[in-house]
Parts: C-alpha cells; sequence; structure tokens
C-alpha cells in the first residue's frame, strides 16, 4: 500500500463486526478487536478458524459482507484512506516471486512504482536484507533458499515499504526451532526499532507467548478471548485452554 | 468457456487501460517478445515448410494433369498466406506459448505471488497481463510473416523436386507473384494479430483465475489451450467473412 505520509510510527487498527461467508459457510461471524499503534497483537485458533481469511480482510485483498476496518480511525474501505497508510504482509510460504532475484523481489516496491533511481534501490535493499542477515543473497533466486530464508527476505520487502502496519501469515509455520526463534526476534527487533504495528496470525504457542503484547484466541470465525499472554493462559474456556495445552503423549506400555 | 467471456472481455477493456504505461514495461515485453520467438522459431520453420510442401504435393499433379499446372503456385501461395499459415501459428503459438502463460500467472497465483503483488500497490494487469499480450500481439504476426515465406519456399521445392508435378522454382514463384498480392498477406498478418490477442487475453485469464494447486494449474493450462483453440477457428470463420471481397 503505498503512501505519501512520512509518520514513521505504527498505525491503530479497529476491526468491528466482521462478516464473511463463501457461498453457505460463514467463515467470519462478526469480529471485533483493537489494536494499538507499535503493539504487536498476535491472533490465534486451530486451522480452519478464520485466522488467514480475517488477515486478507485487512490488507485489502477480501472484502467483507459485513462490518468495518479502520486505521487510525479512517475506514479503509475507501481507496483514498487505504493509500494513505502504508502496510505490508508477510506471506505464510514467503510468496516471494520466482523469476526474480532476492534482490529485485525486496526492491520490486521502489522499482515498479519508480520511487527511487536504480543505485539508491540497490543500497536500500542491501541495508533491509543486511538488516534481516541475509546480505549475501541479493544475487540468489528464491529456490536456491531455505524456508526460513525465504521468510526472512519477504520480512526485508515489507521493510523497504516503510510500514506502519505489518502483517504475518503464520511466520513461523514449517521452520524448525533454531529459525523459528530467528524470526521472532526478528519481529521483535522490528518493533524495538520502528515501532512498527505488527499483527500476526498463528497457531505457534512459543511465538504469541513470547512476543505478544496481547493475544486474541479466534474459533470458529469468532473472538472467544483477548488480554495481555498471561490473561489468555488463565482464561477458563475449555476452548481456549484445549488449544493452548493439547500435547501429544504416548501411551506407556 | 462462454461462462466467462465477459471477465474475458473485461480483462481485455482493462490491459487496453492500461496501454500508456507500456513503454514503462518495456523490459519485460522484449523479455516476453524473446522467449516467444526463442521457443517457437525452429518449430514455425519446420511446420511451415512441410505444410507448403504437402500442399503441393496434394494439389500439384492433380492440377497438372488437368493442363493447370501455372495455378500450383497461386494455390499454395494463396492458401498460406490467408489461412494457413495464421490460423496453424497460432494454433501452434497457443499450445506453445498460451500454455506456457496459463501456467506461468497460474503458478503464481497458487502460491500468492499475485497476492504479493496486490499488496504492494503493483496492478497483476500492468505487471503481467500487459507485457504478456503486447509481446504476442507483436510476435505472433512476424512468425506468421516468416511462416508465409518459408512455406513458399517449401511448395516451390517440392514442385520442383517432384517428377508429377515438375514446376521450376522460377515459374512457380511466377504464377504465385501473379496470384497472391501484398493485401492477401496483409489479410493473413492482421488474422494473426487478432488470433495473438485471443490467446494472450484468454491464456492470461486462465491463469489469473487459477484454485487449488498443481491439479488447479493443470487445468488452467488444459482450458487455455482448448478455449484459445475454439476461439481461434471461431474468430478465423468470422474474420474471413468479413476480410472476403
Amino acid at each position: 500500500m503505498n503512501s505519501s505520509t512520512n509518520n514513521r510510527s505504527g498505525v491503530s487498527l479497529q476491526v468491528h463486526g466482521l462478516r464473511k461467508s463463501f457461498d453457505d459457510e460463514e467463515v467470519l461471524r462478526g469480529i471485533d478487536f483493537e489494536v494499538q499503534p507499535g503493539e504487536i497483537f498476535v491472533i490465534m485458533g486451530p486451522s480452519g478458524s478464520g485466522k488467514s481469511v480475517l488477515l486478507k480482510h485487512l490488507i485489502g485483498l477480501e472484502m467483507p459482507d459485513e462490518g468495518e476496518i479502520l486505521i487510525n480511525g479512517e475506514s479503509i474501505q475507501s481507496p483514498e484512506i487505504a493509500a494513505k497508510y502504508r502496510m505490508a504482509m508477510v506471506f505464510q510460504s514467503g510468496a516471494l516471486l520466482n523469476s526474480l532475484t532476492v534482490g529485485e523481489n525486496v526492491g520490486l516496491y521502489l522499482s515498479e512504482h519508480r520511487l527511487k533511481p536504480p543505485e539508491e534501490i540497490a543500497r536500500i535493499v542491501a541495508e533491509k536484507l543486511e538488516a534481516v542477515g541475509l546480505k549475501d543473497t541479493v544475487d540468489k533466486m528464491p529456490n536456491e533458499l531455505s524456508g526460513g530464508m525465504k521468510k526472512r527476505v519477504a520480512i526485508a520487502r515489507a521493510l523497504v515499504i516503510e510500514p506502519q502496519l505489518i502483517l504475518y501469515d503464520e511466520p513461523t509455520s514449517e521452520l524448525d526451532p533454531i529459525s523459528a526463534a530467528v524470526i521472532s526476534e526478528e519481529i521483535l527487533k522490528l518493533k524495538e526499532r520502528i515501532h512498527v504495528t505488527s499483527l500476526i496470525v498463528s497457531h505457534d504457542r512459543d511465538l504469541a507467548f513470547g512476543i505478544a503484547d496481547r493475544i486474541a484466541v479466534i474459533g470458529e470465525g469468532r473472538i472467544i478471548t483477548i488480554g495481555p499472554p498471561d490473561e489468555v493462559k488463565r482464561f477458563n474456556d475449555p476452548a481456549v485452554q484445549n488449544f493452548l495445552h493439547a500435547d501429544f503423549q504416548r501411551e506407556s506400555k | 468457456m462462454f461462462e466467462n467471456v465477459g471477465e474475458i472481455l473485461l480483462l481485455f477493456w482493462r490491459t487496453v487501460l492500461a496501454l500508456p504505461l507500456a513503454w514503462r514495461q518495456r523490459q519485460k515485453v522484449f523479455d516476453q517478445f524473446f522467449e516467444i520467438g526463442n521457443a517457437s522459431l525452429l518449430m514455425v520453420c519446420v511446420l511451415s515448410f512441410f505444410i507448403g510442401a504437402v500442399i503441393a504435393l496434394q494439389t500439384g499433379p492433380v492440377l497438372v494433369e488437368r493442363g493447370l499446372a501455372s495455378a500450383v503456385g497461386g494455390i499454395v501461395g494463396i492458401s498460406l498466406a490467408k489461412e494457413l499459415a495464421p490460423v496453424m501459428m497460432a494454433i501452434l503459438i497457443a499450445g506453445r506459448i498460451g500454455s506456457a502463460m496459463a501456467a506461468e500467472i497460474g503458478s503464481m497465483r497458487v502460491y500468492q505471488e499475485i497476492d504479493a503483488l496486490r499488496t504492494m500497490n503493483i496492478n497483476p494487469i500492468h505487471y503481467l497481463v500487459l507485457p504478456r499480450l503486447l509481446a504476442i500481439a507483436i510476435a505472433l504476426p512476424m512468425l506468421v510473416v516468416f511462416s508465409i515465406l518459408v512455406g513458399w519456399l517449401g511448395g516451390a521445392l517440392v514442385a520442383e523436386a517432384n517428377s508429377h508435378i515438375a514446376i521450376p522454382f522460377q515459374a512457380f514463384f511466377a504464377n504465385l507473384r501473379d496470384i497472391v498480392g501484398l493485401e492477401d498477406v496483409a489479410n493473413g498478418v492482421f488474422k494473426s494479430f487478432c488470433f495473438a490477442i485471443i490467446i494472450g487475453v484468454v491464456s492470461c485469464h486462465q491463469g489469473l483465475v487459477t484454485i487449488g494447486g498443481p491439479r488447479g494449474i493443470g487445468r488452467s493450462v488444459t482450458k487455455a489451450v482448448v478455449n484459445s483453440i475454439i476461439l481461434i477457428v471461431i474468430f478465423d470463420y468470422l474474420l474471413t467473412r468479413i476480410l472476403l471481397k
């Protein structure tokens, strides 16, 4: 999302009464929550609970049947308002363009919108890749990278936009514990460095309880509870407790 | 196919509206143009040579037997220029390039690359469809001109070499020049331009509406090629009727 504003701090996000159905299936059944500027807000829930659909609404890839999404109190359904704020999304798969090099992927927003001359774009790309610890990958193709590296490149690509709001879709899924920890650290560092608002959709309990300022648990298209991690941990609801404490235990013979 | 006609027309119209941005996308147009030429030139050459050769072989002995040897060059020339080169090359390009377009865009759709473009405020029509449509609209007519020339050469060589026809090379082309005019070649080139638009829009549309995983991409590729060929044949009749003097 483009912007002309020079405001580098995070934005607030409000979601009111969001509903969405696909054919006869109601995926979102009235979602309400607010995210404060600079906050790390994690939405957790089991697979199929509507997390990714919610995220697509927030970035404008889906339109709601009912309800509204406000950024700093302004509805993003108006294209002018959506263009006023800088938003970026880190997709679950990274969604890097496979036909472009890592450097071209990271600089794509600047080059396509002709916002900077090529030398300046190269400098910014190198700077953002260095910020995610991948400065030597600029000429590599995405298929030469591991899953964790792809996600870090996707974060670098999001950083080029200088976002006020970053949406992450399952940032640690399919990653080994070390890569997952690196990604979690990157998200925290970004908050400290540029005070960006981060909204993360994940079912990774370690990530959520490790870095979130607040957590929302979603189930069957509704928010079950919202609060700081300790409060959510203690929330007395069987669905939430099952989700937070689900574990596999091998029966002893 | 026909339930998507509205969407296909809308995509075409939006691409036409994006034409002022063509210069900005010139590098991508050139890359696609190179890809089309590089992937197709040899096949076009072989196919055209043998189409010309087989028309000469089929019509030559019959016409010579009836004392119409002087018509062989004209028949081979006009059938290639007005009908066979545009239609056969369009079908070849639909299979070779249309399928690649649908597969590439379909895979980008399935693996969320197109969603990623949208989140960066990059219009997929400007970034993906416009360069492909422009490249194929320039490349296919050029390939058809090349195909016509190679086809004529194939026909002339067979007409001279085959003992049942035995028309000298120069006589074949002299007759061809008498019958085939520049407007006949222009007629075929115009048809091929229309077919190129059909292949480009149908294949890009099919890629953009791909759903599912690898099976969905496969389905899109098949639909892109089949729908393009059906529309090429239908439009071939309509254009021939319109261009008939």
